[in-house]
């Protein structure tokens, strides 16, 4: 079936005339119209418009053109602006809001030749590691309805999974492309800080937040970040290095590559976990690679860290949202602080409203240095840490989440349990690192995820060694029963 | 509780968040519970430590040359405003 493909076969399959991109965005489309109603993960369809690109995509195939993704469907998470879509970034607050300009993403994505199918539901303003916060409610996870897919990219996560499209885009502030990768049996990559530009994606925390992918394989993922990466001089920390050929590396050889397996990552590790973990690293010691242990004695700090770090940086850039020049506005305002305070109060969910206070109370008057400038000083003795084990190792192996998907409805009441969800993803964006979850075994039916942290601009490298292992063992191609 | 009342009453004040008499008691308790689970960094020795400016090393602020780029796009951007006239966003009377 044409979704179980990959994007190297589509893209084949499309450079053959053996299918157009007009067919293959109907074959998608008629799977969300399908089967999106059990799992809520694409909140707006754009089929006219996918259509309509997908129309084009195959002109520029018949004029000779023959880009990787050229008429290639996807789905983007509603964090980006997409020109003309409504842009809700999961909120009442922007509900209503159309968004004037498309985000960098969106724009290279499209100058690419992927066609987009829709946006994907996500956690309030990416706030969430269960995609419970979402205004238009919780996504289902497809390996079983009752589960949470992860959060905050739960709709892109689940949509991949469920073979709603061949890859969709995300953004990992804290986890939020790895952890629900990884409760969604799929492959999912944050990039390095910078490494691909954040213009026109909504922010949350703005030293932590970066955009990634989610695609069933790493030889996938390589494709859509090649059209993703890159210096961008309208987002300020955009970083311009060169951007590597990550599918040429994908085939080199694992000899002799050092894993490093933090010792804090596997203290207090489940059994079960553990021994999915052990598997995945017999493979990779079969592959040549070899094991060394290392030990980051600050990581466990990573959470606090995060969560003063966070909420100041998004009590920051949430002050944006007045009820004045876009989104929501209370009705009946009696003077302009009452516009102010009732259009956050109404238009803000309740997590949101939780983290712009923790982070106004983390910025106020006597506690900026004792909660945010302590805050960033544990940050950098973090990142030191990291790069300390990079000069021993070249990428580190661990487990992804401490669980498989919980319920849903199981933690929303307890944001601290809901905020150890990310125990083992927050270090990587503390210290701007890529990471990589890919699916490794499976806990009760459900997929676990294996994650490699690699040093700054390392994507090549963690690529080429989730490929390897991908191609030594088949968990990525499984898929959840029904949506095969 | 580690918050009272009255503080998560004026950090919603400073937020310019209206949380309503059902609210407030939940959020009593979350935010002192957060306060409680980040108190664990004051044991940090952070010694002669800075705090962090940016995740990668050796990155400074870009500045580009001070030409206008930007090209009118006002009627388009107030589409998403809730009330305009004559161009301008309409909020409540300021002065009196």
């Amino acid at each position: 079936m044409l979704h179980n493909r990959s994007i190297g076969e589509l893209a084949d399959l499309l450079a053959k005339k053996q299918v157009s991109s007009v067919e293959l965005t109907r074959h998608f489309l008629d799977r969300i119209e399908r089967l999106n109603p059990a799992l809520n993960a694409v909140i707006t369809p754009t089929a006219e418009l996918g259509l309509a690109a997908a129309a084009v995509a195959d002109r520029r195939r018949s004029s000779g053109e023959a880009a990787p993704l050229l008429g290639i469907p996807l789905i983007h998470k509603d964090i980006f602006c997409t020109h003309g879509v409504r842009t809700s970034c999961g909120s009442r607050m922007l509900d209503n809001f159309i968004a004037p300009y498309d985000a960098t993403v969106v724009e290279r994505l499209s100058v690419a030749g992927a066609v987009m199918l829709g946006k994907a539901n996500m956690d309030e303003f990416a706030m969430g590691s269960s995609n419970e916060t979402s205004f238009y409610g919780p996504v289902k996870n497809p390996w079983d309805t009752s589960k949470v897919p992860g959060g905050s990219s739960g709709g892109s996560a689940a949509a991949t999974a469920a073979r709603l499209a061949p890859f969709a885009t995300g953004t990992d502030t804290g986890g939020s492309i790895r952890q629900p990768a990884a409760l969604t049996g799929i492959t999912g990559l944050k990039p390095t800080y910078g490494r691909v530009s954040r213009y026109g994606m909504i922010a949350f925390a703005s030293s932590l937040d970066q955009a990634g992918v989610f695609a069933r394989s790493a030889a996938d993922v390589a494709i859509v970040l090649q059209a993703m990466a890159g210096f961008d001089p309208k987002d300020s920390t955009s970083v311009d290095v060169p951007v590597p050929d990550y599918g040429a590396a994908l085939d080199r050889p694992l000899k002799g590559l050092r894993i490093g397996l933090l010792a804090e990552f596997f203290t207090g590790l489940e059994a079960r976990n553990r021994a999915l973990i052990e598997n995945a690293l017999q493979v990779y010691r079969r592959l040549g690679a070899v094991t060394v242990e290392v030990s980051l004695p600050h990581l466990p700090l990573s959470v606090p860290t995060y969560y003063v770090v966070a909420p100041a940086e998004c009590s920051s850039n949430l002050s944006r949202f007045d009820g004045v020049r876009f989104g929501y506005r209370c009705d009946d305002p009696k003077d302009l602080k009452d516009l102010y305070c009732r259009s956050r109060g109404e238009g803000f969910g309740a997590e949101v409203k939780r983290r712009i206070m923790t982070g106004t109370y983390v910025l106020s008057a006597g506690y900026f240095d004792a909660y945010y400038l302590k805050a960033q000083k544990v940050r950098q003795l973090i990142t030191d840490e990291f790069r300390a084990a990079f000069t021993q190792v070249d990428v580190l192996i661990g487990p992804t989440t401490p669980t498989p998907a919980f319920a849903i409805g199981a933690k929303v009441d307890d944001p601290i349990t809901m905020y150890l969800n990310d125990i083992y993803t927050i270090g990587a964006n503390l210290a701007g690192l890529p990471g990589l979850s890919m699916p490794c075994g499976l806990i009760d039916g459900l997929p676990m995820g294996l994650q490699l942290i690699g040093p700054h601009f390392s994507e090549e490298r963690l690529l080429n060694a989730a490929h390897q292992y991908q191609m030594a063992s088949d968990w990525h191609s499984l898929a959840p029963r029904g949506y095969e | 509780m580690s918050l009272t009342r009255p503080e998560v009453e004026k950090i919603a004040q400073l937020a310019r968040l209206s949380i309503t008499e059902q609210e407030m008691p939940v959020y009593v308790a979350s935010l002192s519970s957060i306060v409680d689970f980040v108190a664990d960094l004051a044991k940090v020795d952070t010694g002669a430590v800075l705090p962090m400016a940016h995740p990668l090393e050796g990155q400074s602020q870009r500045l580009r040359d001070d030409v206008v780029t930007e090209t009118d796009h006002h009627e388009e951007y107030q589409a998403n405003a809730a009330s305009v006239q004559a161009g301008l966003y309409v909020v409540p009377r300021v002065i009196e």
